[in-house]
């Protein structure tokens, strides 16, 4: 019924159009096998900074870009890749309802000239929509650059729609996709040419005959679509029909064609049969209209002779992550005084300029050391963030994925999982989002259980202050790659655990397509690290100076003056300096501890007693559930406030003082385990409905991190330490 | 006819039948792994777990139970 409805609603809506702005819209599906430069195209045409990488699978929800052109609002709808209208995985799935239900005035198919017939497949199956479409034929210039050519022309003539060779990298031909899309639109729709074998255009004849029985499908050419769709055997489309007065007959009808053309074609389905007509149409076409480039050796292969060597492949690997989080931490410590020194520098400037009172406090106590020793992190940040992008760009993760698939495997998961995962260490919100590219929601909802275990980014500076603090320089590098590795195990443990105990069941089967490597485009990467810097700087700029902000408001009130006149008197008795210092700082610290933070944390204290945590380090744990980052500035703010004398030292020498080796371990144990921050949560809670997933998802991380800080502590207390 | 996972590294030749059941079978399909395409053999992990095969300038990492079900008739001799 759902199609009939959806058909009323189009033209309702067409009428509305093209009012309000003046401008007549024009809305654009741009469709295609996934990886094949779709978000690349709709960058290079407007400028617009979509995410794209060399893997199946990276934009995973429907983004819109707007072009004016001519007097016309075009709307360009960049999809998640679909390899076929039998959609498999829930991110195709978002592909496929948007190219099913919503109102759009033509489709741009993307396809890939290097797989030219592979892609030209899934063409056909969009042009049995009988829409308005073009075709962009994609990465051009590799396939010339190899010698090889495709003919435009004969390509238009034989599908019979435009055709546009583009290449997204070397912006070239992309531009016209606007042009032939206002054409397009302004057009008739062309003629269809895309017929198949007699016999099966005769059973299409037969149900398209039952199919106008029904006042929903009147018109030629969507019967026509439900009939082939029918006979490719999409449940969606048999769903929609399910609820017709003319289902009774159909079904039975489609019954005894399904058994005719299998037993004819000797198949097994007659979506088989289809498939094996596209197949056969598209090396046709293809034979007719590509000049294959001549066979040899790529650079891909040689490359994967190496990378994805049966014995060498793994250790490859792990060096390589091993390399990443060494340079994060000994390059990114290279800047981090400069940083630190510029912070203090500010806040001496805000003391001097300001009268004293309580907003010189507040912005040179509160705000401006908490934001400085986040920010202190963004090389390190950055430099992850690379990594992580490299990994992307190149096309290396899918030859991780391969490499692991046998690994992750024994743990419940499958080799897919990795994407997700590898995304989690720099942020768990895009990660939960990738996990859509798993097909199995068991295989889906374990993975992003565990997900949080991979420690994001906003972990890094918690984790690279502790480290600074507590272990030796030399092995700063290799403790940092520990602590990740342990949180992805600890993952790989827990999915298995959840595999056997809760998700009974295989898990998902593995395929996957293994692009070619690409050189990640210079431009692409500045980009993308531009666009963490400043988020990452407006995140400091707002919500953490906020967060700072209200921690220090609750730490330096109420104002105890019966405290003060108690201590202002001893002081005044005070022997020598050194008492009157001492006292000093026993005052700031009394202050603290009966301020309203002292209060907070005086209560929590007894939770965390076990893991060796004082009140502060209580507070700070908790904070870190806004964003992790805001444990450091919380740090940073209590013990600058218990501190009278401000110079003494930096933040990490106060942590020395304070905080055990034991408890400054078991703090990263539960930081890499824990919930993570509101942003990721509440991804979780938009992606899994199941009201059991999410109650599970907000307590046992944190049970979990309890358990395992209070397990670590003990052991490092019985070792000695 | 063979299936994948009876053939050795650089073995090449055509896929005959797959026996795997969709939606698996859509996939594959629709990767360009049908009945008639060329195909080759070109890595699998130590253990054999998981294969990589080409077809069609394609290249496609599959796990051995997938990589079991696709059958192909290869050309020449392939021990
Ligand atoms: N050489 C070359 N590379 C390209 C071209 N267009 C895109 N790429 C690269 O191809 C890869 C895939 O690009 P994306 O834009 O992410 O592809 P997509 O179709 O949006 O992929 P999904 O979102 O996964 O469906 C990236 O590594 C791009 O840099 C092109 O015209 N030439
Ligand atoms: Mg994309």
């Amino acid at each position: 019924m759902k199609c009939g409805n959806c058909e009323e609603q189009k033209s309702d809506n067409r009428d509305a159009r093209g009012g309000v702005s003046g401008l007549k819209k024009i809305k654009v599906a741009l469709a295609g096998q996934p990886n094949v430069g779709k978000s690349s195209i709709i960058n290079s045409m407007t400028g617009a900074r979509l995410h794209v990488g060399n893997f199946s699978g990276v934009t995973v929800e429907k983004k819109e870009i707007y072009i004016e052109k001519e007097g016309y609002e075009i709307e360009m709808v960049d999809l998640p890749g679909i390899y076929s209208l039998n959609a498999y995985t829930p991110e195709e799935q978002v592909a496929k309802n948007f190219l099913y239900n919503e109102d759009y005035d033509l489709i741009v198919n993307v396809v890939d000239a290097n797989a030219l017939s592979r892609n030209l497949i899934f063409t056909f199956q969009l042009m049995d929509m009988k829409k308005k479409m073009i075709l962009v034929v994609n990465m051009i210039d590799e396939v010339e650059k190899q010698g090889g050519a495709v003919d435009r022309h004969k390509l238009e003539e034989l599908l019979g729609i435009p055709v546009i060779l583009t290449s997204a990298k070397e912006h070239r031909g992309v531009d016209e996709i606007v042009d032939y899309v206002i054409e397009v639109y302004k057009k008739n729709k062309p003629k269809n040419k895309l017929f198949y074998d007699e016999r099966i255009e005769e059973q299409i004849e037969k149900l398209i005959r039952v199919l106008h029985k029904s006042p929903h499908f009147k018109d030629p050419d969507e019967a026509r679509f439900i009939a082939i769709r029918l006979l490719d055997r999409d449940e969606e489309i048999y769903k929609t029909i399910h609820d017709l007065p003319i289902f009774i007959e159909l079904h039975e009808m489609l019954g005894k064609i399904y058994k005719e053309l299998e037993m004819e074609f000797d198949e097994e389905s007659t979506s088989d049969i289809l498939s094996n007509e596209r197949y056969a149409l598209s090396k046709a076409l293809v034979m007719k209209t590509f000049k294959s480039p001549p066979k040899r050796v790529t650079l891909t292969d040689r490359l994967d002779k190496l990378l994805i060597h049966p014995v060498f492949g793994l250790p490859i690997f792990l060096f390589l992550m091993w390399l990443l989080f060494q340079i994060t931490f000994e390059v990114g410590s290279i800047p981090m005084d400069l940083i630190d020194a510029a912070f203090v520098e500010v806040s001496n400037t805000i003391k001097a300029v300001l009268p004293s009172g309580a907003i010189q406090s507040v912005l040179s106590e509160g705000i401006v050391p908490a934001v400085g020793s986040v920010i202190m992190f963004l090389p390190n940040i950055l430099i992850l963030f690379l990594g992580i992008n490299l990994l992307e760009q190149t096309g290396y993760m899918a030859r991780a994925a391969f490499l692991l698939d046998g690994f992750m495997k024994r743990f419940g998961l499958q080799g897919k999982a990795f994407i997700p995962l590898v995304s989690g260490f720099g942020c768990t919100v895009p990660a939960y989002m990738a996990a859509r590219t798993l097909k199995n929601p068991k295989d889906r909802i374990i993975t992003m259980l565990v997900l949080g275990f991979m420690s994001c980014s906003a972990r890094l500076p918690v984790y690279v202050l502790l480290i600074g603090a507590f272990f030796p320089a030399s092995h700063a590098g290799n403790i940092l790659f520990i602590i990740y590795i342990s949180g992805a195990i600890l993952g790989l443990i827990v999915a298995k655990v959840l595999r056997t105990v809760l998700f009974k069941g295989e898990p998902e089967p593995f395929v996957m397509e293994m692009p070619p490597y690409r050189f990640p485009s210079m431009k692409a990467l500045s980009v993308e690290l531009w666009i963490k810097a400043k988020l990452f700087l407006k995140k400091a700029g707002t919500f953490i100076a906020g967060a700072s902000m209200v921690i220090w408001f609750f730490s330096s009130y109420p104002h105890n003056s019966q405290l003060v006149q108690n201590y202002e008197a001893k002081m005044e008795a005070a022997a020598n300096e050194a008492q009157k210092v001492h006292l000093q700082n026993e005052l700031a610290a009394k202050e603290l501890e009966s301020s309203y933070l002292g209060t907070i944390g005086k209560t929590i204290e007894p939770l965390f007693a076990p893991l060796g945590f004082d009140w502060r380090v209580s507070v700070a744990t908790l904070s870190g559930l806004a964003a992790k980052e805001v444990v450091v500035s919380t740090l940073a703010t209590l013990y600058a406030v218990g501190d009278a004398d401000e110079k003494s030292g930096t933040l990490i020498e106060r942590l020395r003082e304070n905080i055990s080796f034991k408890a400054a371990v078991a703090l990263i144990v539960i930081i890499m385990i824990y919930s993570p921050c509101i942003a990721a949560m509440s991804t979780f809670w938009a992606e899994v409905p199941q009201w059991v997933w999410r109650g599970f998802y907000m307590i046992y991380p944190n049970v979990m991190a309890w358990v395992a800080a209070f397990g670590v502590y003990n052991l490092l207390d019985f070792l000695g330490y | 006819m063979k299936s994948l996972t009876e053939c050795t590294v650089g073995c090449e030749g055509r896929i005959v039948k797959i026996k795997a059941k969709d939606p698996i079978k859509g996939r594959l399909v629709s990767l360009g792994l049908t009945k008639g395409s060329e195909i080759k053999i070109l890595d699998h992990t130590l253990a054999k777990q998981t294969w990589e095969v080409e077809s069609d300038g394609t290249k496609i990492a599959l796990r051995d139970e997938e990589a079991a079900t696709v059958f192909m008739e290869p050309k020449g001799s392939c021990e």
